[in-house]
């Protein structure tokens, strides 16, 4: 555990830890709302987005990236509204029908075009590139007290702890109007609190959290994150303050213990290649939440009507 | 003009004086009231004045909009057209006055969150987005459990609770929330006996504290007894008054139509002539 982890492993891990943290806050209180398929919606539709901004600017750069997301989710978003509200059918089905369609279409759109140079395929939407974000210039752990080290981060690394850290301060300020609101929505919109805007914010700080995940880790883990950990954490508690603790508890574990069984898993099982990182973070996370299901302290009242 | 037309027109112009001088008094005032959620509307054009001071049961059959008046006079749901005041002034500068008991259905009883913790939601006004949960607020809190006797329940999670015992934690939210106006929604709904009788109690109670209570009422048979006016619709405003004007079966008959079951008019018919 020296050089060699600093420059290999430890961004890949760092990055994917605060992916999953950054995907699991929101993914509390979706799970709670009945929403949880959002960031699964938008985990799908930045795919379009991503291509599109591609074949406009030519170059991957990350802010064209960034941006082609961030519009294809609002797009989606919107689509989802109307289909909603001019098909008279409920939100679940009407996120299917756009989410796999923007998909659909993000996939022909990057089979059609010319992409086949650049590192911008199916398979990188889906598992993103954990484990390439490795940290060149490090030489030990003291490259992170060395500026010129620090300045060679990946870029994914300051982005992505950028919005775990707003989501999380986010958060931490209007957890009472969300709680409220998410347990009694007429009831918060009798106290004045704005409870539309507070959907939507929470939806925009998903998409944001989804969108800055996606570019490191691709969609598997981001859908994996929104659900598992905060599905596992509810089995856990009684206490919505507690739950959120443990989804970033369990976020974290399944980060870390996910991207070791996937570099060394498979050679301790005698085969020569590793596994994909995202891939094994994604089945860790079910993996746990199978385990809760099993044995935690309040997995009873699953399916189980209310008296 | 002519003389009869002016004395009219007077006539027209006091009653709207009076109209509004009563909504001034009142402690909730709905007019013309229109609220739809597809192609034909669920409230149409309800008027109805809420007095200080009184229990008042609104009153109808499923479907007769009853739930959906509530919301659209609390703003919950979009109102097509509409007014309403509390205490004389508009509902966004009155919204402090005015607590909100919402079917119990309405909500998942299996979110993780404690007994205590909903009833501290209705100091949500006073905490703010971080106040600090003080031993002061969670004593007041413990005080509204204790007038529906659910002081034990305080700590359990919320999905533990009966049916019954869930609408009177519901009770004690609106009750921390210390306001002057109560609307509650089918607050007796599948609740027990028991508990039936620990919220008319309370709702008894909060009337002799000089405050307004406004509940949803599916069951005929209390009106009279737990009641002093109510509001008859179905879609459209039919009768609206005392208790004992207004609950006539006449007025029920046309409330409900044909799909009253007769024996409850038969006996209001026999004890009207009585």
């Amino acid at each position: 555990m020296g050089a060699d982890f600093v420059q290999l492993s430890l961004t890949p891990i760092l990055i994917g830890v605060l992916a999953a943290i950054a995907c699991a806050l929101p993914g509390n209180f979706l799970i709670l709302r009945r929403q949880a398929l959002i960031g699964d919606a938008i985990s799908h539709v930045v795919l379009p987005g991503i291509v599109v901004a591609f074949l406009v600017t030519g170059s991957l750069a990350s802010l064209p990236m960034l941006l082609g997301a961030a519009g294809a989710s609002l797009i989606a978003v919107l689509l989802i509204e109307t289909i909603r509200r001019l098909g008279r059918i409920e939100p679940g089905a009407a996120m299917g029908v756009v989410f796999t369609a923007m998909f659909a279409g993000g996939v022909l759109l990057l089979e059609q075009s010319d992409t086949s140079g650049v590192h911008l395929d199916v398979e990188h939407a889906l598992m993103g590139n954990l484990e390439s974000l490795i940290w060149f210039d490090a030489t030990g752990w003291s490259s992170l007290l060395d500026p010129v080290a620090l300045a060679s981060l990946p870029p994914e690394l300051p982005r992505i702890a950028l919005v775990a850290a707003l989501i999380t301060v986010l958060m931490l300020v209007f957890w009472r109007p969300l709680k409220l609101s998410t347990f009694d929505e007429g009831f918060a919109a009798t106290l004045g609190l704005p409870v539309r805007l507070i959907g939507l914010a929470l939806v925009a700080a998903s998409a944001v959290a989804a969108v800055a995940a996606f570019d490191a880790v691709g969609s598997i883990i981001v859908i994996a994150m929104f659900i598992c950990p905060p599905a596992t954490a509810r089995l856990m508690t009684e206490r919505l303050e507690h739950q959120v603790a443990w989804s970033t508890g369990f976020a974290a574990l399944s980060a870390v213990l996910g991207y070791v069984l996937a570099g060394y898993g498979p050679l301790w099982l005698g085969s020569a290649h590793a596994v994909s990182a995202a891939g094994m973070i994604a089945t860790v996370s079910g993996l746990m939440l199978a385990a809760a299901c099993l044995a935690a302290p309040h997995r009873r009242r699953i399916g189980q009507p209310s008296a | 003009m002519q003389a009869r037309d002016r004395i009219e027109l007077v006539a027209d112009r006091e009653a709207e004086a009076e109209a509004r001088a009563e909504a001034a008094r009142a402690a909730m005032a709905l007019r013309a009231i229109t609220v739809s959620y597809g192609e034909s509307p669920a409230v149409f054009s309800v008027d109805a004045t809420f007095p200080r001071d009184s229990l008042i049961a609104i009153v109808g059959p499923n479907g007769a909009g009853k739930s959906t008046l509530l919301k659209a006079a609390l703003g919950i749901v979009p109102r097509l057209s509409g007014t309403v005041t509390v205490f004389g002034a508009p509902l966004e500068r009155a919204r402090a006055r005015v607590a909100y008991v919402p079917q119990r259905a309405s909500v998942d009883w299996d979110f993780p969150t404690r007994v205590i913790d909903v009833v501290l939601m209705g100091l949500y006004r006073e905490l703010g987005l971080l106040g600090f949960v003080r031993a002061s607020h969670r004593e007041r809190a413990l005080a509204c459990l204790a007038r529906v006797g659910m002081t034990d329940f305080a700590d359990r999670q919320i999905g533990q609770l009966s049916g019954g015992q869930q609408q009177r934690v519901f009770l004690a939210r609106a009750l921390a929330q210390d306001a002057d106006l109560y609307l509650l929604d089918e607050p007796f709904a599948g609740v027990d006996a028991a508990t039936e009788k620990a919220i008319i109690d309370v709702l008894k109670a909060l009337k002799a504290e000089a405050r307004t209570v406004v509940c949803v009422h599916h069951d005929l048979a209390t009106v009279t007894a737990y009641f002093d006016r109510v509001l008859l619709i179905n879609t459209r405003r039919i009768a609206e008054g005392p208790v004992a004007t207004a609950f006539t079966a006449e007025n029920l008959q046309a409330t409900y139509g044909g799909r009253l079951a007769s024996a409850h008019i038969d006996q209001l018919r026999l004890s009207e002539q009585g």
